[in-house]
Formats: C-alpha cells, structure tokens, sequence
C-alpha cells in the first residue's frame, strides 16, 4: 500500500461538504439538496416567519404532497380539514418562498422519494436531506442522504448548512447471487434481522458485493430505503453506469460539458480499495429466502418457509420479552408455520416498494389469479408516473382483472395517515418498511414482505413460498 | 429554544425497548401545523383506553410517576420516523430529561432542539436505576447539566457524558441557526468554491 490515505465513499463526500469546524463545535455539513413533503416542515416555516429569515436556496429544494393526501377521489376535496389545512399551508409556503411543489393536480406528483429520483434531482456525491427517516432511499445514486427533524429542516432553510457529528461507517457485503424471487426487500430485512434495528445506530452503511451490484436502480433504492429500519443514519450504494444510466437525460441531470464534468467526478467518489470500515457484516446472498415479518419490529423477520419463533428460542432476555408481546399483539402462536397466516388485506406501496419494477415483480404474480375471499387488496402507485408507465404496460388491467383495487399515488396505507388503513385486529400483507403497533390503523397487524409475496399472499388469503 | 435548567423531578419508568415515534406520537396528530398541543397524545395508544379513559395499566398513568420530568426507559429508545412531532410531545407532556442504554440517531438529534436532554447509560446503570424507582415509585432524581451528574436517593447516581456545544446551547437556550449563521463568510466561500468545483450542481434546469 502507498502512502495515499484510503477513504470511503461516506468520508469523501462527508470532507467535501465540510465548511467548518472549530473546537467545541459540532462540524457544519454543507446540504446540496433538500427534500420537502407537508408533515414535516410547517413547523419549520413558521420559525423562519418568527425569526425573520429567508430560505438562502430555494433551487436546492424540491418539494411534493405525499403523506396525508387521498389515493382516491382526488377531484374532490380532502374530507378530512386537519389534513386539508396542512396541504393548503404547504402550497402557501411554497408559493411565498418560491418553491417548487408537485401538488396534488401536477403529473409529477407523488411520494417524495419517487419523484426525486425520476426527475433525477439527487446525483452521486450530493449531501441531501429531508425530514423524513426515509431519506436513506437516494444514497442508492451513491449520495449521502439522511432524514432530519423539523428543527433542522429550519436549520438548512435559512443557512444551507447542518451542525452534524461524523457518523461511525458499515460496510454490509451480500456476496453471490440472489435466488429467483428474492428481491432487494429480502436483502434489507434478512440484514434488519441479523443486526436488528439498532444494529446501524451511529453508523452510515455502505452496501456492497455482487448481489447488491446486480440490482436495478429500483431495487437499490428499496435496500438504501430500509437502513434507517436498521437504525443507520443512512444507507448508500457506489455509483456504477447503472447509476448514470438512470440519471442519463433526467430533468434535473447534469447536461452536455456538465454532464462530462459530472461523470468524472461521480467516477472518483467509491470507496478506496483498503479503506477501512468500523464495522463489516457479510451475507451470502444464495441464503436469502423470501422474508416474512412476524413481528411488531422490522427485526423480528423470518424466512416464508419457517415458523413464528417462540420466546424461549430468544438467549436475550429482552428479545425473548419483546417476542413475547409482539405475539400477543400480532396475535398469533409459537411455532405456527408462516405459510398458515392468513390475511386480510394486502398492501403494495409505499416509498419501499411502489416503484415500476415493483408492481411489474406483484402482477406477474397476480396475473390471472383472484383476490381471496374477505381479502382487501390496493395497489398504490408511489407516483403518477409510475401509474401512467403501469397503465402503458396493461398491469393496472392485470392488478384490476385479480380484483385489486388501482389507486392514486401517496404515502397511503404504509402509514395511514390519510384514511387508508387498518381495523383494529386486522391483518395485512404490505410492502411498506414499518410493522410497528398500529403503524397501519390503531390494533392492525402489519407483516412486511416483497410486493411478489403480497400479490402471492392475496390470491392465497395467506402467505405462500413463491419459489414452490 | 428554553435553557435547561438544574432540577430535582419524579423518575417515570417505562421499561419498554425499542420505543419507536409511531408510539411516542401516532399519526393521527401529525396533521397540525403547529408545534404545541402535542402532550395531550403522548403515547396515546398506550395511554387511553378506545373511550378515551385513561388506561391504568399503561406506565404514565401510574399516580406515583404525576408530574415526572424524568423519564427512565428501554434500549433504542424513538427508532423510526423522524417526526420531531416526538420530543414537542414528550417535552410538552412535561419530561426533559431521558435514560436509556441507547437512542435512535433522528430522534437523538431532536431532542437537543427542544431542551430534552437524553441520556445514555450502561445496561447494568439502566437496570439499577430502574429497579430504584420500581423498589420507591415517586423517587425524585437530581440533574446537574452543568455539573454533568445524576443524583438518585438510593445512591445509583453518576457523571454522564454531553458533547460540550450540545451542553453550552441547552444551558443558554441558544438558537443553533444564529449560531451556524456566524460564519455566513464560510458558508458563502464554501458556495461560491462548489460552484468553480462542482458547477452543474449550481446549473438546476
């Protein structure tokens, strides 16, 4: 080895973004680009107001309507007047500060970490943030991207930049390939599973290894999307020409000299051969089966063709208690087979998995089949584009024909802010990235899997090994 | 933001891991667009009963833990969603002040901005501060930011650790956009570097 000192993807783009540091200091990280959706940022607009201050870059901003916006009847308007208030307070803060918005009527609207990549507004290299957990998803274009509170969404408004401690690094290698029906969602909870939900915490993960280097771009979005689940600050993935592909001719990609100028350095930002991570977990990627939660914690995940663990199966003395209420809650027994679940709704969606190769992956399943008797199936496109690409293809007819039913696009059921959710007791196969208590309606009971195994999980009424 | 100041408080316990912000504050109260009034759904799944009773088997609701402003709880404490409508709910409720072995990094974070101080403890500390309140509910713990320390009655105090700007804001209250904004001359050499550096990312269509 030379002298040259090997970096990381994480510290070459952390000392790049570096505007200041003085003892006593928490370093001040420059943001590139920030993210915007209604829940998280009236707050944050509102302390502007009080202190006076104006947004320094509203060009670094790009903000859209998700989270608590109907996926259905979207001409009239929104019933619920809370909700209602909190769309109209955005419009009106976008408009006084000069921001762009993807409303509700613009073909561009959807959730926040679907439309941002599709008009390839984050690129390699970018420091991007967004009050929002699920900000993780754009490190799969090789960014360092992260969720903030709404303190610190003010924060970056009026100054660009954010006081920040360097994070700890992970580097997670899935070597080998993935088995047929297993797809990046599998990746993320079978590592959640290994390392648990607070495995990540202080650290930015850095995926790598064949399996990861043979998914789509979609796909790598859904596995950096999930490192907060696993308690990461953020989750990211090196640049290839699969990323530059991608970006090629988007909206907001670099164009002609730029685009060279870019490609150049998006091409120096991997991680230097040697450089050395805090922590390293290998997975074989032929071991990875397709996952089932069980659980109310993204950790507590199975493989379909395995059994809900008993208490006694934990050596933790915590994990065993958390087993313990997490079957009282999910109501179900030790040692039942996965595949004996029965459901009652089914969810696809969500900025995990609402994605064009998603509904692609769960109609190839649903195709030709019949929704089960006393199930609910909804599909939600993550945006427009997506529905209007699926609907080119004929799946909606596909997801339609099976009785689902085909929606408008938003956050929807993955947290059930706008009225789609659960009943208490009731059961739902979802593609989204949280099982928590009553993440999808007070009392529902959430089992997160691909959105091939929901599609699968419908037509059966219950979960099903789709390699058999 | 309010300075934190010294106090002698009632212990909460709540020996629950994993405690994640879809808990702290459902969703149903993530609508408003202002940051006050969030106490009132602290924890309201547990917290009430579906006709709106309090539910008396649900930890807060312990007489003894009435007015705490400590709260003693599990391992990796607020994972999850980022929403900081979490801490404006547990500072409104009346806590500044959390323990545990370990926190979410968001949620961490967010605690700063509101005056929350989190605290992070050894397991064998957590456990001998819990079995405190559990042995005497109603105990009442010293916290000295500025001297660092937490005092207990049964002798389970100890010195904990607080990044010294971190410590410096809470004690003065002070706005951390004022403080970043001091060194508007760096941001702006910054920019104008990226910009010769870095140009497309300045070229937005």
């Amino acid at each position: 080895m030379s002298n040259t000192i090997c970096k990381t993807m994480y510290d070459k783009i952390w000392d790049s973004h570096l505007v200041h540091h003085e003892a006593g200091q928490a370093p001040l990280l420059f943001v590139d680009r920030h993210l915007m959706h209604e829940v998280t940022s009236p707050q944050a607009f509102e302390g502007l107001k009080l202190a006076n201050r104006k947004v320094r870059n509203p060009h670094s901003i790009l903000a859209t309507l998700d989270h608590c916006v109907p996926t259905k009847d979207r001409d009239k308007p929104i019933a619920d007047p809370v909700a209602r208030k909190q769309v109209d307070t955005m419009i009106a803060n976008c408009e006084i500060h000069g921001l762009d918005l993807y409303d509700m009527e613009n073909p561009n609207n959807g959730i926040i970490h679907i439309v941002v990549p599709e008009h390839g507004f984050v690129h390699p290299g970018m420091v991007t943030v967004c009050g929002d957990s699920h900000t993780a998803t754009h490190g799969a274009f090789g960014a360092l991207a992260f969720g903030i509170g709404t303190s610190e969404v003010e924060h970056v408004m009026a100054t660009q930049t954010l006081p920040q401690e360097r994070s700890k690094s992970m580097l997670v290698n899935v070597e080998g390939k993935l088995s047929e029906y297993c797809t990046a969602k599998d990746i993320a909870l079978t590592v959640i599973g290994k390392i648990g939900t607070a495995g990540g915490n202080g650290h930015v993960i850095e995926f790598a290894g064949e399996a990861v280097r043979e998914l789509s771009m979609e796909g790598r979005m859904t596995l950096c999307n999930m490192a907060i689940e696993a308690g990461a600050r953020a989750g990211m993935i090196a640049p290839d020409h699969k990323t530059y592909d991608y970006l090629s001719g988007k909206e907001f990609a670099p164009k002609g000299d730029d685009w060279d100028l870019a490609l150049d350095y998006w091409q120096s930002l991997p991680s230097d051969e040697g450089a050395q991570f805090d922590t390293t977990v290998a997975l074989q990627a032929a071991d990875i089966a397709p996952q089932v939660s069980w659980g109310t914690s993204p950790e507590q995940v199975t493989a379909v063709n395995s059994v809900v663990p008993s208490p006694d199966s934990f050596d933790n003395d915590n994990k065993a208690q958390a087993c313990k209420n997490a079957l009282h809650y999910m109501g179900l027994e030790a040692g039942t087979n996965i595949t004996d679940i029965r459901i009652d709704y089914a969810f696809i969606g969500s900025c995990t998995n609402g994605r064009i190769e998603d509904f692609r992956a769960a109609a190839k399943i649903a195709r030709g089949t019949t929704v089960a008797e006393g199930v609910t199936a909804i599909a939600v496109p993550g945006s427009y584009h997506v529905k209007e690409q699926a609907e080119a293809e004929g799946l909606d007819k596909i997801f339609l024909d099976a009785g689902w039913e085909w929606r408008d696009p938003g956050c929807s059921m993955c947290l059930a802010m706008n009225g789609d959710e659960l009943k208490d007791g009731e059961r739902c196969a979802s593609t989204s990235n949280r099982n928590f208590e009553g993440r999808q309606g007070k009392g529902g009971r959430t089992h997160l899997v691909s959105p091939a195994m929901a599609a699968a999980a419908a037509a059966a009424g219950r979960f099903v090994d789709i390699r058999n | 933001m309010q300075p934190y100041k010294n106090h002698e408080s009632v212990a909460a316990l709540m020996n629950r891991n994993n405690v994640d912000t879809d808990q702290i504050v459902p969703k149903q109260f993530l609508k408003k667009v202002e940051r006050t009034g969030f106490g009132a759904h602290l924890f309201h799944d547990w917290r009430f009963n579906p006709d709106g009773s309090d539910d008396l088997t649900f930890e807060l609701n312990n007489p003894a833990f009435k007015g705490a402003r400590v709260l003693v709880t599990g391992d990796n404490f607020g994972c999850g969603s980022s929403r900081e409508h979490a801490p404006w709910a547990i500072a409104d409720y009346g806590f500044n002040t959390i323990i545990s072995t370990s926190f979410a990094d968001i949620f961490y974070n967010n605690c700063f901005k509101n005056s929350i101080l989190p605290l992070v403890v050894t397991a064998d500390k957590l456990a001998a501060l819990m079995a405190e309140i559990t042995a005497n509910e109603g105990v009442k713990f010293t916290v000295d930011l500025e001297n660092q320390t937490v005092t207990t009655p049964g002798g389970n105090g100890f010195e904990f650790e607080v990044e010294a700007f971190r410590k410096n804001n809470m004690l003065n209250g002070l706005d951390d956009i004022g403080i970043s904004l001091k060194h508007e001359d760096k941001i702006s050499a910054f920019e104008t570097a990226q910009k010769q550096a870095l140009p497309w990312l300045w070229h937005r269509a």
